[in-house]
């Protein structure tokens, strides 16, 4: 979901004069802040959530501290530096290469005894080290007492205190990294501590045995020596949490019921201001169209303008961002509040009889945010097959761009016939429907995958549940919404201007007094009326490729170039337009289906290309939700005929 | 080894035990060693999954969650 790490590397790259310019690297745990602090000191917007494996790439961002300046690089999280996964790898080449002036090790205060491993072995490879005990007011909470001076002590570097969520401590972190870089401040790693400590993936397996016991005997001593707990009983809130949502009889139907509250919301939420700015595009159109009649305009300019472009893009506005801007920050509160790992630790069962991964189920969440993101996410997995199983099915939750498309069809059709309350909740029972489907194809598909081409056995599955965090709720919801939904809808916008004008064309360009689209729907509609659909979706559905959220808009500017309807304002009338181009509940039932079981858009698509280096996979995972589709859409239809 | 030496699946939940030796290898072996299932830590076997597996460990301060597979890849002693 951290769209915006795209756009990091990129931006803010100016150079301005400063003094000199210091590499920090922020390296720790998965799951300490790392993000956070990267945030705070950045001012940047890396997307953080609570659960372990979050960053998987490296972030870059700059600060500026008194005259110097600072390129901040946000490693993936590490439990070791004797490398295991792909993340851990890039985290300790990047140490290995010595080429940052100062690595701050961020820990998680809570959990001390396990993240000075981390610490010691990274302070075997370089000596310009500072310790961030971050999450300093959960430990307060939890009764954690730190002795940071004596830490400091034990360790040889200084040790700073922060509570990164608050930026409290960030000033002193700055100092110290200052220090560190100018050289002010010397380091003088304690000998005995990094003795006998070789960093290297090319060491025999006994020998690390004996490293790994040893570090563990040093961090066990020095935890004795600085951290003490106040509070015997400091987990016992997680622990009832987890009862509750883990549980053999709870667990499944809080989950479930989770998810409908959030669709619940969603649906509920998202048709006000969806009639709104109906509304409002409404009224410009009428004063946009009055002003280019006074411009005398041709009649196809104006057409082109406002039945064609504007059309469209004010449709994608209009239907797809309220959805969008309720469903990010409400799935982002969720994810902050440590929920997320819960899901895949309940579900992984289902995944190991299917010889997939468990975490599979965390990138699947990702997924709901942007296909492309989990298909990036896949990679907190391990094992190359079972990541490509992941990436492969990936594209069955529907992500942000579809769930609009379904709630439009889903209300229109299915809803439409009850009021009020019950209105929402029959729409969010059948989206869970959709969308339970899609899971259960995931699954299917997965073991279909790792009985033939992708054989083997499951990997290992180790998760780590993080404690839960009261999610910051307001914070959540206005980044969410600035950094998230105004860049899926930006990139959204970009598609449906040209789309808006090419459709536009299409309709009014006449060959033998036919128009072009009719040629292409045409030529589509053999095919569409096998599956239960027409020309117009399946060709909406292929000009829909470079982003989802254009597909019902398409439709839609196709049908009204026919000229049946040209006011639109709200979902009945739209209703109508379906109706009278032949839509039925099969085409509804079809086209849902569809629009969960088709290819990945382009994004999605050169995400998979760049992940699996393989063009024949990429292929595949365009392939296989495209053919499960027709194949579901063939049946349904063939059953509706025969009723 | 000792008699008494358990695999950490066979630990009750709500049991806390001490590792005394990881039978598995390579990776899996490595990550258990980070996340602090070494000789003499010692684990308390909090919740199972709503379908009995994984099930969640507590150790070294985190809450870990484990196949049973790799579960009885931990050799333990009660205590």
């Amino acid at each position: 979901m951290g769209l915006t790490r795209f756009k990091l590397s990129k931006s803010k790259s100016k150079e301005v004069n400063f003094k000199n310019q210091y590499k920090i690297a922020l390296a720790g745990n998965p799951n300490v802040g790392k993000s956070t602090v990267f945030n705070a000191l950045t001012g940047l917007n890396q997307h953080t959530g609570n659960w372990p494996g979050k960053t998987v790439t490296n972030a870059e961002g700059y600060c500026r501290y008194n005259d110097n300046k600072y390129a901040i690089i946000d490693l993936p999280g590490t439990y070791s530096l004797l490398a295991s996964s792909t993340e851990e790898e890039v985290a300790r080449d990047y140490l290995k290469d010595n080429t940052a002036d100062c690595v701050v090790i961020v820990t998680d205060a809570t959990c001390m005894l396990r993240n000075l491993n981390l610490v010691v072995q990274i302070l075997s490879i370089t000596n310009k080290v500072i310790v961030c005990v971050n999450l300093l007011d959960e430990a307060k909470k939890k009764g954690i007492v730190i002795d940071l001076d004596e830490l400091s002590l034990q360790l040889g570097v200084p040790v700073i205190g922060t509570a990164a969520r608050s930026k409290k401590g960030l000033d002193k972190l700055l100092d110290a990294i200052e220090k560190i870089c100018i050289g002010e401040r010397k380091c003088h790693t304690v000998k005995e501590l990094i003795q006998g400590i070789k960093i290297n993936s090319e060491i025999p397996q006994n020998e690390r045995d004996e490293i790994l016991t040893n570090i563990n005997k040093r961090c066990e001593r020095i935890y004795n020596l600085c951290v003490t707990n106040t509070k015997n009983d400091y987990t016992l809130k997680d622990r009832r949490f987890d009862k509750l949502f883990t549980s053999k009889i709870t667990g499944i139907p809080i989950m479930l019921l989770m998810f409908g509250v959030i669709f619940w919301i969603t649906i509920t939420g998202a048709n006000y201001p969806s009639q709104w700015l109906s509304w409002l595009f409404e009224q410009i159109k009428t004063y946009l169209s009055a002003f280019i009649e006074y411009l005398n305009a041709p009649d196809w300019l104006y057409g082109f303008l406002i039945d064609g472009v504007y059309t469209t893009l004010t449709w994608v506005i209009a239907v797809m961002l309220p959805p969008m801007a309720i469903f990010f920050p409400l799935f982002s509160i969720l994810e902050d509040s440590g929920y997320l790992p819960r899901i895949a630790f309940n579900m992984d069962n289902c995944f190991k009889k299917c010889n997939a991964h468990g975490k599979q189920s965390l990138t699947m969440a990702m997924g709901f945010g942007c296909n492309a993101c989990g298909v990036i996410g896949c990679r907190i997995i391990d094992s190359p097959r079972e990541r490509l199983i992941a990436i492969l099915t990936n594209n069955f939750v529907p992500c942000n761009g579809r769930l609009p498309t379904l709630i439009a069809i889903i209300s229109m059709f299915f809803a439409a016939s009850f009021f009020g309350v019950l209105q929402g909740i029959v729409s969010t029972v059948i989206l869970l429907a959709v969308i339970l489907l899609g899971i259960f194809m995931t699954l299917i598909v997965s073991k279909f995958l790792s009985n033939t081409i992708l054989k083997g056995i499951p990997s290992s599955f180790i998760l780590e549940l993080p404690p839960y965090r009261r999610p910051q709720i307001l914070k959540t919801i206005v980044r969410s919404i600035f950094d998230r939904t105004l860049f899926v809808l930006g990139r959204a916008v970009i598609v449906a201007i040209p789309a808006g004008a090419l459709i536009w064309i299409l309709a009014n360009v006449h060959i033998n007094d036919i128009t072009l689209l009719k040629y292409c729907t045409d030529f589509f509609e053999p095919f569409g009326k096998m599956i239960g659909l027409d020309g117009v979706i399946v060709m909406a559905f292929i000009l829909g490729f470079p982003a989802n959220e254009i597909v019902v808009p398409i439709i839609l500017m196709c049908y009204m170039a026919t000229g049946v309807l040209t006011d639109y304002s709200s979902l009945t009338e739209l209703y109508t337009l379906l109706i009278n181009n032949g839509w039925t509940i099969t085409t509804a039932i079809c086209t849902m289906i569809m629009c969960i079981f088709h290819f990945p858009c382009s994004t999605t698509c050169i995400t998979i290309k760049k992940e699996t280096k393989s063009f024949k996979w990429t292929l595949l995972s365009a392939f296989i939700p495209t053919a499960i589709g027709v194949i579901l859409c063939l049946i349904i239809n063939m059953i509706s005929l025969l009723l | 080894m000792n008699s008494n030496t358990l695999t950490l699946r066979e630990i009750k939940s709500g049991e806390k035990c001490k590792v005394e030796d990881l039978l598995s290898k390579g990776k899996a072996r490595n990550r258990l060693l980070d996340l602090g299932f070494v000789k003499n830590s010692i684990i308390e076997v909090l919740q199972k999954s709503p379908s009995g597996d994984p099930v969640a460990y507590f150790v070294k301060g985190c809450v870990i969650a484990l196949r049973s597979e790799d579960a009885e890849n931990i050799l333990v002693r009660e205590i």
